[in-house]
């Protein structure tokens, strides 16, 4: 039992917004679409449900093609990052709706809703309105609403991209303990490279309309198939340098230069695109490790961590480290780059050499 | 304090005082009314009302312009839902100049109107009837209500429309259970903007109609009869014509200001 998008495009207008794409979703998992605005999450999302018809290419489920099927035949919930609900109806009323409209039976309709609404702690607020109701308890009720009739395949556009922080934080430990044990496919779109990493499952990189890799989140996080999956995939951005290699030696412009070691060595030499997530450069000192010394353009802290932006030959280049680290604007700063976790791509922007 | 509140209290004075005016006519006789100034009925009187209320020539005004203004309103808000509701989620060839251009009905005065419609209207065999009058007021309600309802449609998100088809609604069920009662304020306030328009409009009300669908305004402004100036009754069918309105808007009061801003607010 499986969702399947074979060759699927989507364009409107002469405008292409999902070019070819291929995606086997497996029954009962996690899936977690990742990619910036724009990236065409919500248009595949859309696919997804059959709220939109791909312009070229089949939609699978279940062995069967469900490319033309209207979305009230098919058996899909969808939760959207603003908080969507009947204004006029009760939060009962809102979660028992789809219950409703498929002509199920009082007693059955109460009991399910009365189970939902206890594993969203939202029982006492049953017989108010939206509109009554706090952001988070509005979400709430949409994700109610989408638990309740049991369906095949439940969609979430950004639905935490709208709730402040803490909200957000209790709803994010929340959500996967909702959809254990349950065998539908969840598809879940965010801009948050975080969210992914956090509930794990599989990870479908998208950027400008292609899926640039997909497959178990680990594995995407920890060997991009190429250098914009791994820009996709993280917060803060990428360091990335144009580099010439020479034996395992990469040469960096401004004359600075990086021993990674023996795994690089069996790759031609030539001019390379090396990558290196924030937090594998830091300022605590790693006696052995090769160090950077820039000049500190923005220092800022984000919980417990701080982030660094320096300057350094040209370019700019993000710290992340935990701890409180004070740097003055403009300091001159000192930084360790841990080279066995970063990447080299080739010129075609492919994954040659290094892992997380 | 005092300075500030004394403009104000000045324009209420200013604003009130004709609408004051009328209503003490209405409870004067024609006479003290004529003999001079005076600040309340010396002799007071309900004979106007009561003449309105038993005399079919002026109650039967107000049972027509009810008839017509009701179906007009029914009219325009049941043609304006669905056209509304295009505009709002469609996009097609040609939409904003369709959805100008609807607006524009409304620059041109009745009086251009006014000939066309009773002619064609008397050819058709519907002059002097409340339906004459009822469609000729949806030319310039029904774009009103368009505009109006466009405006708060478009306040609601797609995605709710989206929801209700994952759901399982179908478009005609969504449409009527779950759209209608979400922009309930706005078909309120377009109801009471038809209402108001048509309740108020004379001059295709008073063309298109001779005496089977006479309206009040008709009636009303028919100053003179055979026992001469009756300003007391006039007065008193005018303070009748005011309470409609008032009362309509009572339950509208919240959302009006929306409305004038056609729902963009």
């Amino acid at each position: 039992m499986t969702l399947e998008l074979r060759h699927v495009t989507k364009s409107v207008a002469g405008e292409t917004h999902i070019f070819e794409t291929d995606l086997v979703l497996e029954e009962g998992s996690f899936n977690v679409l990742l990619g910036t605005t724009l990236s065409g999450k919500t248009t595949l999302l859309q696919l997804m449900a059959g709220l939109d018809r791909p312009s070229r290419g089949e939609i699978w489920f279940r062995g069967q093609n469900v490319t033309g099927m209207a979305v009230q035949k098919r058996n899909v919930s969808m939760v959207y990052q603003q908080f969507i609900n009947y204004p006029h109806l009760t939060v009962y009323e809102n979660i028992a709706s789809p219950l409703k409209v498929a002509g199920m039976d009082r007693a059955e309709i109460e009991r399910r809703v009365g189970a939902v609404a206890e594993l969203l702690r939202l029982k006492p607020m049953l017989g108010r309105k939206p509109a009554e109701l706090s952001g988070g308890q509005q979400q709430r009720t949409a994700i109610a609403r989408a638990l309740v009739k049991d369906s095949d395949l439940v969609l979430l556009d950004e639905p935490l991209a709208n709730l402040d922080y803490k909200l957000r934080e209790e709803l994010r430990d929340e959500l996967p303990r909702l959809f254990a044990g349950r065998s539908c496919i969840v598809v879940y779109a965010t801009t948050e490279p975080t969210e992914a990493l956090l509930f794990g499952g599989n990870t479908a990189t998208l950027h400008e309309g292609r899926i640039t890799q997909f497959g178990p989140t680990g594995t995407i996080y920890r060997q991009p198939k190429d250098l914009i999956s791994a820009q996709v995939f993280s917060d803060p951005p990428l360091n990335v340098a144009q580099v010439t290699k020479q034996g395992s030696r990469i040469h960096l412009a401004g004359g600075i230069g990086f021993d990674l070691g023996t795994a690089a060595v069996t790759l031609p030499d030539g001019p390379y695109t090396w990558a290196i997530r924030a937090h594998h450069i830091t300022p605590e000192s790693h006696p052995g490790q090769p160090t950077l010394d820039g000049r500190v353009l923005l220092a800022e802290l984000t919980g417990s961590d701080s982030v660094i932006h320096f300057h350094l030959d040209g370019g700019t280049w993000i710290s992340q480290s935990h701890g409180v680290h004070p740097f003055d604007v403009g300091a001159e700063a000192r930084l360790y780059v841990d080279v066995a976790r970063s990447f080299l791509f080739g010129a075609d922007g492919r994954l040659m050499g290094g892992s997380e | 304090m005092r300075k500030r509140s004394l403009i104000p209290i000045i324009y209420i004075v200013f604003l009130m005082l004709p609408i004051y005016w009328l209503v003490a006519m209405s409870f004067k006789t024609t006479n003290e009314i004529l003999g001079g100034f005076s600040l309340f009925p010396q002799d007071f009187t309900l004979e106007n009302y009561a003449k309105i209320f038993t005399d079919s020539t002026w109650y039967s005004g107000y049972i027509n312009s009810l008839i017509y203004v009701v179906t007009n309103t029914i009219l325009s808000v049941a043609v304006a839902l669905p056209a509304a509701y295009a505009f709002s989620r469609y996009r097609f060839l040609g939409d904003k100049h369709l959805f100008f251009w609807l607006l524009t009905n409304r620059m041109a005065p009745a009086a251009v109107f006014a000939l066309p419609f009773l002619q064609l209207y008397s050819a058709v065999g519907l002059f002097d009837t409340h339906i004459a009058v009822a469609l000729a007021h949806t030319l310039f309600n029904v774009p009103l209500a368009v505009w109006i309802l466009e405006g708060f449609m478009s306040g609601v998100p797609k995605e709710l429309d989206e929801t209700a088809y994952v759901d399982g609604y179908s478009f005609p069920r969504f449409f009527v259970r779950i759209f209608i009662p979400t922009i309930a304020a706005g078909i309120g306030v377009a109801c009471f903007f038809c209402f108001m328009f048509s309740w108020v409009e004379m001059l295709l009300a008073k063309t298109l109609t001779s005496v089977d669908a006479k309206p009040i305004v008709a009636t009303m402004t028919r100053t003179a009869s055979t026992s001469g100036y009756e300003l007391g009754l006039l007065a008193a069918a005018g303070t009748l014509t005011i309470i409609p309105g008032a009362f309509v808007i009572y339950f509208v009061r919240n959302y009006i200001a929306k409305g004038f801003a056609l729902g963009r607010v």
